[in-house]
């Protein structure tokens, strides 16, 4: 199944930034110099993904972002609510659903989901409304009782949703949400949070997945060796892929690509063709030349490493850390 | 949302929390105690006390009563801060509360009030089971209630100080087992601090272990050797000092913010 189609939205020239952040800088106590000025606006309303291979900053920059991690220098504000100054408003308009599993492993969903409503204020009865609200909308209510180490993965990460939206925060930041997770919860995870994001929340998440930033997303920025490369649209960021890669099922048995030198051709095994396509090159081309060799295909689909070209691509025009940051 | 409304509803949710988690695991921090009570008051109180004869003229039995009592409470406030905060780092499930619009003095104050909580409940235990062995009796009640809760809150500090160094569970044992445990035990629970040679006396005014069991012991028994009010004194300098440590390395992010 292919993922839904990105939604275009537009912003008010006047929406007020759901998250700023003003040179952020990481040193770890260790020396890693994590983070290099970091800028990065987040409008009101968007759904934006942060992309970055392992080691990039992605997690430091949520962690601080979040007050798990110090940060050594920098602004960040939540919805114009400095983080430091004034952190009871800028954390009550926050939630955050980390990568790893961070709850009590012997407490039960109910009782977790009754805490973390507690940290933020909420009285008894109306954050028992909130935990039936979020658990029930997360397939979670059933299980209410259940110890949370008793819950399946899928289940655990539903949970950790659940508990970053009880307090309804307007700025919902997911570290790597879908990792590990199977395509029916990844697919029920974008539905859900597509619906949070059209009733107003603003949605920043970081992820490995180009299908998952491309269906869900509007801009994306990419950070490599603690340092935004990129900022754009989704769409821009796809337009400038060198190449991309085609898995084509086919008909025909064959031995070896055929001899069309024009393109990037190799077999995967004797009946699937992969097919690198440089920009400008065209696909009906492509078809005519294939059928020309007496070579006939049945079906097409995407090679899903997408991302890791972008990223070495991008790597690759960026190799060394001391160029400056993109401005978001 | 006020500020102080929310506070209010954090502190309620961890000491809830804190309450849940010792009555949940009872048989592994109110059985416990209550074991060790009967068995300290059969062999030293009823077996070997009856041949010791007179104690600051009180039978042995009477004289380590409030002794013991006060060594479950240390120890189990102890306890219940160091292993429940150690166990909210090893599992990051405090990031819950780092995340939250809550101050760290809010964290310290749940999580002291939860140590303090099952000190005092473990306290109610123990002294009912010294019931069983012996006629206690109530010289102060003030007294007796003032240095239970001076002395709660200093261990759950402690505790507190422990689990945010800890890096492995072996480092929440260290302290109890190699500095707790030896000061309690030299703390006049088992014996008569007029007992001791002058230098070895000198020394035990040094322990301020010796103040708290001996406060209680006036509260219960109406003897002491210290002054009372140097004992509150002394007390109350060292949570304010722990206290301000405490909260100094949670602001710090000390143990749990990189």
């Amino acid at each position: 199944m292919n993922p839904p189609a990105p939604r275009e939205r537009t912003h008010s020239p006047h929406a007020m930034n759901a998250l700023e952040i003003l040179g952020l800088e990481k040193v770890y106590a260790n020396g890693t110099h994590a983070l290099h000025g970091i800028n990065l606006q987040v409008a009101e309303g968007d759904f934006f993904a942060l992309l970055g291979p392992n080691g990039a900053g992605k997690s430091t920059t949520i962690g601080i972002v979040s007050s798990l991690v110090k940060k050594t220098a920098g602004t960040i504000r939540v919805f114009g609510h400095d983080l430091t100054q004034n952190w009871f408003e800028a954390r009550s308009l926050l939630g955050i659903v980390p990568q790893e599993i961070n709850f009590s492993q012997f407490e039960t969903s109910l009782e977790i989901i009754l805490n973390q409503a507690g940290y933020y204020g909420l009285p008894r009865p109306l954050a028992m409304e909130r935990a039936e609200k979020y658990l029930t909308q997360l397939g979670l209510w059933e299980r209410r009782n259940d110890l949370s180490r008793t819950l399946s993965g899928g289940f655990k990460r539903r949970l950790m949703i659940a508990r970053a939206l009880v307090h309804e925060p307007k700025l919902l930041i997911l570290d790597e949400p879908t990792a590990g997770v199977d395509v029916e919860l990844r697919r029920s995870m974008w539905t859900f949070l597509r619906d949070m994001n059209r009733g107003g929340t603003t949605i920043v998440l970081t992820t490995h997945y180009l299908e998952e930033a491309e269906s869900l997303c509007q801009h994306v920025a990419i950070i490599d060796h603690g340092r935004i490369i990129e900022r754009t649209t989704i769409k821009e960021l796809l337009a400038t892929l060198p190449t991309e890669t085609f898995v084509l099922d086919l008909d025909t048995v064959m031995e070896s690509p055929p001899a069309l030198p024009q393109y990037a051709l190799r077999m995967r095994d004797r009946t699937t063709l992969e097919v690198d396509l440089a920009r400008g090159q065209d696909m009906n081309d492509l078809f005519i030349n294939l059928t020309h060799s007496n070579v006939r295909i049945r079906s097409m689909r995407n090679k899903s490493n997408r991302l890791e070209e972008l990223f070495l691509s991008r790597v690759n025009r960026n190799p060394e850390p001391e160029k400056g940051n993109g401005q978001a | 949302m006020v500020r102080r409304e929310v506070f209010k509803v954090a502190f309620a949710t961890i000491v809830r929390k804190e309450v849940n988690r010792f009555v949940r695991i009872w048989p592994q921090t109110i059985l416990p105690p209550a074991v060790s009570m009967a068995l300290y008051f059969v062999i030293f109180g009823n077996l070997i006390g009856t041949r010791v004869g007179q104690m600051d003229g009180f039978s042995y039995i009477d004289f380590i009563a409030p002794g013991l009592i006060m060594m479950s409470v240390m120890n189990n406030a102890y306890a219940n801060v160091v292993s429940s905060f150690f166990g909210a780092k090893f599992q990051h499930h405090v990031e819950e509360m780092l995340v939250a619009p809550i101050p760290n003095w809010v964290i310290l104050a749940g999580y002291i009030t939860g140590g303090v909580l099952r000190g005092l409940a473990v306290g109610v235990v123990v002294t009912a089971i010294a019931m069983c062995f012996t006629h206690l009796r109530v010289s102060s009640v003030l007294t007796i209630i003032a240095i239970l809760l001076l002395t709660t809150v200093l261990f759950s500090l402690g505790g507190m100080v422990n689990a945010i160094y800890a890096k492995k569970f072996d480092d929440i044992s260290i302290i109890p087992t190699f500095l707790l445990t030896p000061l309690i035990y030299l703390g006049g629970v088992f014996y008569s601090i007029d007992l001791l040679p002058p230098f070895w006396k000198a020394v035990s005014y040094a322990n301020p272990i010796v103040y708290m069991v001996d406060a209680f012991r006036y509260g219960l028994l109406g003897t002491s050797h210290t002054h009372l009010g140097a004992a509150f004194a002394i007390i109350t300098l060292f949570v304010i000092a722990l206290g301000g440590y405490a909260l100094t390395l949670l602001e710090r992010g000390t143990g749990i913010k990189s």
